[in-house]
Parts: C-alpha cells; structure tokens; sequence
C-alpha cells in the first residue's frame, strides 16, 4: 500500500504489495504530497482515472471544472494559497490542448502544479486515433518536466518525482501523460524512499564567500534598495525580509508578484514598482547605489530600460535558479540559494545603519508624487475606489485574485496587503481569464479567508462558464466585476500610442448580474457609488458566492506609466 | 555580435526517450545557434553523451549552459572551450573521380592523413578524422574535384586526463 495510509510503503520487501491500478497509484502520490483537491473534468481516455477518483471520494475532492483551462488555473490558485502542489486533470486531445495555457502560465510565474491527463491506449499512440494529440510533445518548452508513462511499474516512482520536482527549487509545472491502459494496469511496485535525480539538485544555502561578500557591499551603500520577488514567498521568506530591511533601515520596493511579501504599510515599504509602479519605487531605483533583488528575476515589466535600471549601482542577486542570475542585470553579488535559509546566513552579517538622508530622500519622493491618490470624480465611480472599498470593508485581510490589465493594476496598487499569499495574479504570461477560476482554488485552499475575485469585464468572460463551477459547487468566492465596457489596457495604449484609434477595444457586455442570475449565484449590478460600497459590504457578510457588476468609468486610465522601452524618466503620471 | 565565437559543450544526459528533443527545443526556444549536436553512448549505461559545439557570446553561451543544466534529465554541462581537451570530427567525403585523378586525390587524402574507403568506377569515398579546421582545410584544397556528398558527424570531444574534470555545474 501506499505512504498515505499510514503504512510502511516503500521498498519494504517483508511486506506482500497489493496490487494497485495506475489511477490508485495517482491518487496516492496526491494523498502523499497532502493534495486533497483536484480540478478536472472526464473524458474517454482518463475514465479509468475517474474510477480511481470515484473510490477516493472520502479522501479527494474532484472538483468539475467547465473548460480545463480552468482546472489549470484552479490548481495554480490552490497551489499558491497553500505553498502545497495543485494538480489538475484532463482527457487526452483536447482536454489537454486546453490546459496548455495553464502550464505556460506556471512556468512564467513558478508555480508547482501536477498536470494528470489521459492519453490513447498504448497501441493506438501514433495512430492518428480519436482525441490524440502529441501533448507531451506540446508541453516540453512549458514545463519543467514531463512524463508519457508507458509502463505502469514507472507509475508509482514518476508520480512521487513528479509532486517533488513541482514543489521544490524553483516550483513549476509537471506534466504526466498517462495512457489509458497504463491507468487500468496494476503494478506492485511503489515509490521509492527519495527521490533520486542525478541531473536535479537544486541548491540550499547560498556560498558562504558570496553570502560575507554581499554584506560587505550592503554594509558600504549609502542608498541601498531591496527588491523583493516571488521568490519570498515561496522560500518563506516574509520573517527574514522584515528583519533585513529593519536591521540595515533599508527601503523594499516590490514586483507584482512580490507584493504583500513586505508589510505594505511598514514606513520603509515603498511599494511595487515597473511600469505601472509607484513613480517614488521607480524613481529611488534610479538613485540607488545598491540592488538587493531577492527572489526575482528581472523581470521586463519591473525593470523597463535596463541603461536606467540603477545606474552604477551595485547588484545583489539571490535567487534559486542559477539560470536567472545575470540574466537581465550584471551582477556583482552573484548568489544561488533558498532565500530564506541564505538571508538567514546573511542577516548577522547586517549592520545597523542610520540611513535617513535617504530615506529622506524617498518619502520626498513619496510625498510629491502621491501615486495612490484618487481624484474627484463626480459622475462616475472610478475602479479604484472599488478596490479600495473592497479593501475597507474587508479590513484589508481579504485575499485578493485579480485578472489581467488594468484591474489588475488597479487591484496591486489601491490595496495594502500585509502578508504573503494575500494577492494573486498571472504576472508572467498574463492570461486574461485567470482570476476567476484562480479565486476558486485559493477558496478550496483554505475556505475561512474571504477571496475576492477582481476581473475585467473582458477577462471575466473569457471563463464565465466557471459561474457554474461557484454555483454547483458553493464555492464563496466574491466577484467584482470592475466593468468598464472596454479591453481597458488596450484602450488605453489605443489613446496613448496609436492617437485614439480604437480597435477591437470595446466590449458589448451581457448584464453580468443577470448572468450570474442565471448560473444561479447572487448578482448584483449598479453604477452608483453607495449602491457600490453597499454591495461591497452585502456581498462581504453574504454566506455563498455574489457577483457584482459594477459600471466603472469607462475611461480611466492606469497611473503611473513608464512608456514601454523607455525609462523611468519618461514616466507619465495622473495628470488630474 | 559581440565577440561570438564558436563553443564546445559537453553534457551527460539520461538516456531517456525524447531528451534529445528537450535539448533541440531549449536551444530554439532560447535562441541558441547549433552549429552542430553529436550524441552518442557514454562510458556509463543508461547516460549519454551529448557535444554540442554553439555560436555565441561568452555571456550567451554561459546562459545557455545553466539552461540547459535546469533540464532534468541534463546530469552535467562542462565548457571545454579554451580548456585542455582533444576534439575530432569524422567527415566522409564522396568525390567525382575519373580513374586518371584517383593518384592525385589519394595523394592529397594521404597527406591530410586521410582514408580511401571506397573506390567505384566513378568515385572515391575519403574518410578524414580531425579538429574541424583540418576537415575544412582538406575541402578546401580539393575544390578541383566535383564533391558529389558530404557528411559530416559534428565535433565530438573529451577533456584531456592531467586537468582532471572540471566542475560541471552551472553557476552564476
């Protein structure tokens, strides 16, 4: 038998093994890695696996998703609530086809999701047969391994290196392909103790010679910066960062991903920056004389032009992926290591330093370039006073999942978030779409945090179908549906690069209380700016999933913005 | 591009299906330019061994390098460009040959240290062993004869013993 019942499992040879299918050997690698949810909808080839499922209903909850595309999303949510794995399945072809963007998304934004889909029987594989596709062929450059089982002996050993390699180093996804015979097939084998990988072997503590030489150099900036990436929190590394940036009276600029990983109202937080940063974040990077990016890689939309991007300044880099290391930026300080257990080298090696003249020089910044501030709007209600009342009347501790463009924007920059894990976004890849079927993972995740869902109109109905999913399933998610009848972000580049001529901006949108209405959940829309905030506040106190339409103005636009390919110089901020 | 030269990687990979693909689809998808992958069985069952010679910058190639380490199935890269190894070529050359210029093809293939491995009525196969500058040098010195077929195997390599092996990790 397996780990997960308790029992001695694995290369026990006094023991008899029971025979177990490939399904009940997918089911206990999840139950092992303490997965108790999946996302996934049927199809012929993963039928055996459902019938594994269907014996596991007491120990894992299958959750039918409506379009795989959101099974793929469901699992990233949950996956990045918990710190745990998500897994998502699929039948093979299509059903696989459709979570391609799925994976595409996790790899960009190292998330650890176990993809199980169905494949053709053995003998049918290259036969061109019904619902067939190449998927492990398609899903190699998007994810961080895959496996086409072909024999059910190798089942139980690829499962357990399956979850290990999502989960560990940098997360990513995995994909498994399993035939549909492979699934009925028994095997006696079970996973081995460890996992043994020759070629894998990420790295735990950064070296002890780079780790001084990275104090050195903190210890002798005037105008030290931290960036803080996703990498905090997925090392757990929140404790550590406080402690840093107190210790030395260093300033934390974040990226999106890095948001809530530093108190957002900590004097020295100075929130995220890039291309829809705060204009004081972007401007102390153009002061800084030391980069101390922890956790990130860089990434374009944080850095914009890189001849702008701290000049002359010093750049520490510590990040578990070795690959990333001097990527984007020269490096003086390279370091490959958890960040949690490397910070943790790091820290008695920081001196306390009165830093004020520049953080002085920062909260001058801060004071004469409010980037947070929301102007008069007497005729319409503006989307972030929206983000802003969910942020009031949920007392800031709602976990957040927004879509992508404007919204999510407007989501990062009017919330304050405290801790790690309380925002959420596809920040990599940017598939319009993900808020609503992610805000149901991180719902299953844990269900006493209330989750808001904060989309577009546009990406709201790129998986409305999941609508369904919330109603059949009662998951309480909230959904504010920041509706501007546009593709806002598009509209907005539209007016801003291409003199206002607007192509395929607007949107033509259904009545989305309606909508709801008819998925069955609670819906509600309206323009008016009380009629808003009273929403906000039924919908807070509501006991199962609402959704609210609410009719912002149609052409707001997102402050700051650094001009694409330009630097931080060129930014253009709220006019009003 | 800024100094690209020519670079000599050599990985030991799984010997699983489809790591060749792995690799092939990292280099495109990176923008890494192959100027030639030879693979073949390693000292060890179950391992391959891959040389890769890359075009590229210093930078690019050592981006390339931790790239490829990030594959799973990738158990080591080593970079041995510049560093002490022996590398050869195997190229086989099928040359349009009346029977009164067989003397003179055979004489050059002589000295390049060369092989005749075949000879038809119309023909002769060389077979040339070398550092890839040799095989080139040898096509060029025999453009008077009409080359019917060429082919080539790609550089494969192998750091020289009184180094030693250097640490193969990619590291930043």
């Amino acid at each position: 038998m397996s780990a997960t019942n308790g029992q001695s499992t694995n290369g026990s040879t006094a023991a008899p093994k029971t025979p177990r299918t490939g399904g009940e050997v997918v089911c206990d690698a999840m139950l092992a890695a303490g997965v108790d949810v999946i996302f996934g909808m049927p199809g012929g080839a993963s039928l055996p696996f459902y019938d594994s499922l269907y014996h596991y209903q007491d120990r894992i909850r299958h959750v039918l998703i409506r379009h795989e595309q959101a099974a793929g999303f469901a699992a990233n949510g949950y996956a990045r609530a918990t710190g745990k794995v998500g897994v998502a399945t699929s039948t093979s072809g299509p059903g696989a086809t459709n979570m391609v963007t799925c994976m595409a998304n996790d790899i960009m934004d190292s998330v650890g999701v176990v993809y199980i889909t169905g494949q053709v029987a053995r003998p049918a594989i290259g036969s061109d047969a019904f619902q067939e596709a190449d998927v492990t062929g398609i899903s190699i450059p998007i994810t961080k391994h895959s496996y086409l089982v072909m024999d059910v002996d190798d089942l139980p050993r690829v499962m357990s290196e399956a979850f290990h390699l999502a989960s560990t180093g940098r997360p990513g996804p995995v994909h498994v392909d399993i035939p549909k015979d492979v699934f009925l097939e028994t095997t006696t084998e079970t996973a081995p103790d460890q996992v043994n990988l020759r070629g894998y072997r990420p790295s735990k503590v950064g070296n002890a010679r780079m780790v001084r030489k990275a104090a050195e150099v903190i210890n002798a900036s005037e105008r030290p910066i931290i960036m803080a990436g996703h990498g905090i929190d997925i090392s757990g590394a929140a404790e550590e960062l406080l402690q840093l940036a107190t210790r030395g009276s260093i300033p934390v600029v974040s990226t999106l991903h890095g948001v809530g990983t530093f108190p957002e109202t900590h004097p020295l937080s100075f929130g995220m920056l890039g291309m829809h940063g705060l204009a004081y974040a972007n401007f102390s990077m153009r002061q800084t004389d030391c980069i101390i990016g922890l956790g990130t890689r860089f990434d374009d939309r944080a850095v914009g032009k890189e001849d702008e991007f701290g000049p002359g300044a010093k750049v520490v880099h510590i990040d578990i992926d070795p690959a990333e290391i001097g990527k984007v930026l020269e490096t003086d300080v390279p370091i490959v290591g958890d960040l949690k257990l490397t910070l943790q080298k790091l820290l008695p090696l920081i001196e306390s330093r009165d830093r004020t003249p520049w953080l002085d020089q920062m909260n001058g910044w801060r004071r004469d370039h409010p980037s947070l501030k929301i102007p008069d709007s007497p005729d319409s209600v503006l989307p972030q006073e929206v983000v802003r009342a969910i942020y009031d009347i949920s007392g800031g501790e709602a976990r957040v999942i927004a879509d992508v463009g404007q919204n999510q924007m407007w989501a990062s920059q009017h919330f304050w978030y405290e801790r790690p894990r309380m925002f959420f976004s596809a920040g990599g890849l940017g598939p319009m779409g993900y808020a609503l079927p992610a805000a149901m993972g991180v719902k299953l995740a844990d269900e006493s945090q209330d989750v808001w869902c904060v989309t577009g109109d546009g990406g709201l109905l790129i998986n409305i179908q999941e609508f369904n999913t919330l109603a059949a399933e009662g998951i309480n998610v909230k959904v504010a549906v920041l509706n501007n009848a546009h593709l806002g972000m598009i509209r907005q580049w539209q007016e801003f690069f291409y003199e206002g001529r607007y192509m395929g901006a607007f949107l033509d949108n259904p009545d989305f209380a309606k909508v709801a209405q008819a998925f069955g959940l609670h819906g509600v829309g309206t323009s008016s700016r009380d009629e808003m905030k009273d929403a906000i506040a039924m919908a807070h106190e509501y006991d199962g999933p609402v959704v609210l339409d609410l009719h912002v103005d149609r052409v707001e636009n997102v402050y700051p913005m650094i001009v694409p390919g330009t630097g931080v110089n060129s930014v253009i901020e709220d006019p009003r | 591009m800024n100094g690209t030269e020519t670079h000599t990687l050599v990985a030991t990979v799984a010997d699983h299906p489809g790591v060749l693909t792995r690799v092939a689809s990292l280099f495109r998808r990176r923008g890494f330019n192959i100027a030639s992958l030879a693979v073949g069985h390693s000292e060890e069952p179950g391992y391959s061994r891959m040389t890769i010679a890359v075009e590229g910058s210093a930078e690019e190639v050592k981006q390339c390098e931790k790239q490829l380490y990030k594959l799973v199935e990738v158990v080591s890269v080593r970079n041995l460009t510049g560093a002490p190894a022996v590398s050869r070529e195997l190229a086989m050359i099928k040359v349009r040959v009346r029977a009164t210029e067989r003397p003179g093809l055979a004489e050059i293939t002589d000295i390049f240290r060369g092989e005749i491995v075949d000879v038809s009525k119309t023909s002769m196969i060389v077979q040339m062993t070398g550092a890839q500058s040799k095989i080139d040098r040898f096509l060029d010195v025999i453009t008077e004869y009409p080359i019917e077929e060429i082919s080539r195997t790609g550089v494969i390599a192998i750091a020289r013993d009184d180094v030693g092996p250097r640490n193969g990790r990619a590291r930043g």
